[in-house]
């Protein structure tokens, strides 16, 4: 085992090390909630944080791999959740509850896949930050659209509407108003278990490692690196940004699934879904580091975990969290806290050597 | 620089695991039996309550947390339930449905028996699909969907949307007849739609004469010179707002400022204006709410509680903050005559709050209020008018 450990190159041995940590988590806290040790803030945050978890692979695909930047990563997010969340609602007690929520999952996925889709077709043709402008155009639309769309059932069939409740026109004794506009979707079935959430997570994070490690992958990044070099050895740089961009819309429309199945409100608030929510998202990636796809989990992770915490100290946790962003960020970026690192920490710890930053990097 | 990251990713990960020890020395303290027992032995009431205290609605919040913590004193003063002592304890919400859930949890853990809240509606929806989950009696004293109450385990102390908009529309029409109505509601909110969408569909069959009905969402809640412009335009004498405060003083003071000035007429969510910083209050003048609590009413009740309030936390209290007071003394009175103590396990309470609750009244601040299982409240509604920067009954 040892030996196959070392026999594999060093990216492999990286990933590797990525699963294990994270199927260790997963080990412990399964056997923690097993045998009562974790409480029920601590279980309640478990979805959560494997939702917000994948939201940063998928970012991360398209913020560090594919160097393009993108701001309304909460609207593929809404789009995977509103169509999953339909597709429960309409087939529930119609299957199984577990095939049902995979395929609400896959629904979601291939929704949001499509949306990602047809933006990338004409933005992805260009270079500069359109990829942002629309971005943050299309969150901002889909909140709006789905604010307004009112979709209820009854036994005549489906009925549409974009202005109110009242004109479905619908027999509301006999039927039930799935999408209720501004009040979204009420009473998703609440499937997500922490298990589902976490193969979730895994299958996310194989799908982008391989790729980042495959042919396809090393295309996606030489065109993030010089865009005419790599047009200049053939690669279709439309073709690969609209496979990382694609892809990574799909891996937020899971999320957005499994969101969806974990309360039983589904509103698209601006605080919900909207720019500051993609932009939460950018900061898990940023702060992990860009094109650092464990770091992105962890800053997930951690940024998810600090302000419930932190709830014991009431109203200053808001505050301490900030406090803890802008420490973060200062500490990441500062050549004089690295310095001191390595003098102090790095240079005394044998097994902290490796960390030493080298000269002239 | 990889390296640097790769420290960066070492230490990230001792924070959370250090977030993971911190959150997990807390489960020793949560009974997850939902005895509880305080720190000498004693036994107590331990009532939670969760709403936002920071984000878009905090006033609503500050002022429910606040209002119950005079409750809880007067009633521990006064010897408590049934002789135990309450506990009580808040959590902050942000005015958010996963945050609301998180909330719960953390309150849980800390031995929560019986929850007061949450006080906006989509959080407490959220909040009610756990709470049925753990029979978790809920009381909820300002989640006004009708989504908010669709467990059998969860009550509310004001008025749902529906049955905001309906009673509004009957308002207007047995004292305002003949008048050219406008209205103007947020379609992004779940409160300001619901209550317009009921209100639209009474109006209609009562024959109001309501002209222009115009929207906005959060996104636009800055400039709503079109939309008063059209109400200008169509004649409109009467504005109805089923909006929150904070838009309806941006509303207030643009019609000001284009010489709009028609009648305004709102729901409860505009109680609170007054207090609102950097609102110049005399442009709310003559603004009408129907609200089932007025801060000037002269009974000894609402006079005591306003008098407690201020002197405690310097500011009238809102209605928010009146159905939180009547939530207390409801459990009160639902516990005394259910005859329960704290022994008892959340879900035994809930079982015997869920019957108690329907067999009594309360003389509260916003009227006397019986329950209906279905966990509606049965109140009349009155209608307060805004004289000399004070909230004034309006009698009919």
């Amino acid at each position: 085992m040892k030996q196959k450990f070392q026999m594999m190159d060093a990216t492999s041995r990286d990933d590797f090390m990525t699963y294990a940590g994270l199927v260790l988590a997963y080990v412990i806290v399964s056997v923690l909630a097993a045998t009562g040790a974790l409480n029920s803030q601590m279980k309640g945050l478990l979805v959560p944080l494997c939702v917000y978890a994948i939201m940063a692979i998928s970012l991360n695909l398209v913020v560090g791999i594919l160097g393009e930047l993108s701001i309304g990563h909460a609207g593929f997010m809404c789009v995977g959740a509103f169509a999953s969340a339909f597709f429960s609602k309409v087939t529930v007690g119609g299957m199984p509850d577990l095939l049902r929520f995979i395929i609400a999952i896959l629904i979601g996925g291939v929704v949001a896949g499509i949306f990602g889709f047809l933006i990338g077709i004409p933005v992805l043709r260009l270079r500069g930050d359109y990829l942002a402008i629309v971005t943050l155009a299309f969150g901002e639309i889909i909140k709006n659209i789905i604010n307004v769309l009112y979709i209820g059932r009854d036994k005549a069939g489906y009925h549409f509407s974009v202005t109110s409740a009242n004109d479905l026109g619908m027999d509301l004794a006999n039927g039930e108003i799935i999408v209720n506009g501004p009040q979204g979707i009420t009473g998703t079935p609440k499937s997500a278990t922490f298990t589902i959430a976490f193969v979730v997570l895994m299958i996310s994070l194989i799908v982008v490692l391989n790729l980042i490690h495959s042919r396809d992958g090393r295309a996606i990044m030489s065109v993030r690196d010089n865009a005419i070099a790599a047009e200049s050895v053939g690669i279709n740089i439309t073709k690969y940004k609209l496979i990382a961009f694609t892809i990574s819309a799909v891996i937020a429309g899971f999320a957005g699934a499994i969101y969806a199945h974990n309360l039983a409100t589904l509103i698209a608030t601006p605080a919900r879904f909207g720019y500051n929510m993609s932009i939460m998202f950018l900061v898990f990636v940023v702060l992990g580091g860009i094109g650092n796809t464990r770091g992105s989990i962890i800053a997930a992770v951690a940024l998810t975990l600090i302000p419930e915490v932190l709830r014991f100290m009431s109203n200053y946790r808001m505050l301490i969290y900030s406090i803890v962003l802008i420490v973060i960020m200062l500490i990441n970026w500062s050549p004089e806290v690295k310095g001191l690192l390595d003098k102090y920490v790095y240079s005394r710890i044998p097994f902290l050597h490796k960390f030493k930053a080298k000269e002239g990097k | 620089m990889k390296k640097m990251k790769k420290f960066m990713g070492l230490a990230l990960s001792c924070v959370l695991a250090a977030g993971l020890l911190a959150g997990c020395g807390g489960s020793g303290s949560g009974s997850s039996s939902g005895t509880a027992a305080s720190d000498d032995g004693e036994q107590k009431w331990i009532i939670g309550e969760i709403g936002p205290v920071t984000g878009p609605v905090a006033v609503y919040g500050q002022d429910v947390a606040d209002a119950g913590k005079i409750a809880v004193d007067e009633i521990n003063a006064a010897g408590g339930i049934n002789g135990y002592q309450i506990e009580y304890i808040t959590a902050d919400d942000e005015h958010d449905a996963e945050k609301a859930v998180n909330a719960y949890n953390s309150l849980k853990d800390k031995g929560m028996q019986i929850l007061v809240g949450t006080v906006t509606s989509a959080p407490c929806t959220a909040v009610g699909a756990v709470t049925v989950e753990d029979n978790m009696f809920q009381l909820t004293p300002s989640g006004s969907s009708k989504d908010c109450i669709a467990n059998d385990n969860a009550f509310a102390v004001c008025f749902n949307d529906p049955q905001q908009g309906t009673k509004s529309a009957e308002y207007l029409a047995e004292h305002f007849p003949g008048m050219t109505i406008a209205s103007i509601y947020d379609s992004s909110d779940i409160y300001s739609s619901g209550i317009e969408t009921n209100f639209e569909a009474r109006a209609k069959e009562l024959g109001l004469n309501v002209v222009v009905t115009e929207a906005f969402t959060q996104d636009t809640a800055t400039d709503f010179s079109a939309q008063l412009q059209k109400m200008k335009d169509a004649g409109a004498d009467l504005v109805f707002l089923p909006i929150y405060y904070s838009n309806a003083a941006t509303i207030l003071t643009q019609c000001n400022n284009i010489g709009f000035a028609p009648t305004f007429f709102g729901c409860d969510g505009m109680d609170g204006i007054l207090s609102m910083e950097n609102f110049d209050t005399s442009l709310a003048e003559g603004l009408m709410l129907l609200t089932p609590f007025a801060a000037d009413a002269t009974d000894d009740l609402t006079v005591n509680f306003v008098k407690q309030f201020s002197d405690a936390y310097g500011r009238t209290p809102n209605q928010f903050g009146a159905d939180a007071y009547d939530a207390f003394y409801a459990l009160k009175a639902a516990i005394e005559k259910a005859d329960l103590t704290p022994e008892m396990s959340a879900s035994d309470l809930c079982d015997a709050l869920k019957t108690a609750i329907t067999e009594i009244e309360v003389e509260g601040l916003t009227g006397t209020i019986t329950w209906a299982a279905t966990g509606e409240p049965d109140k009349e509604p009155k209608a307060v008018v805004i004289k000399n920067g004070a909230y004034v009954s309006l009698e009919s």
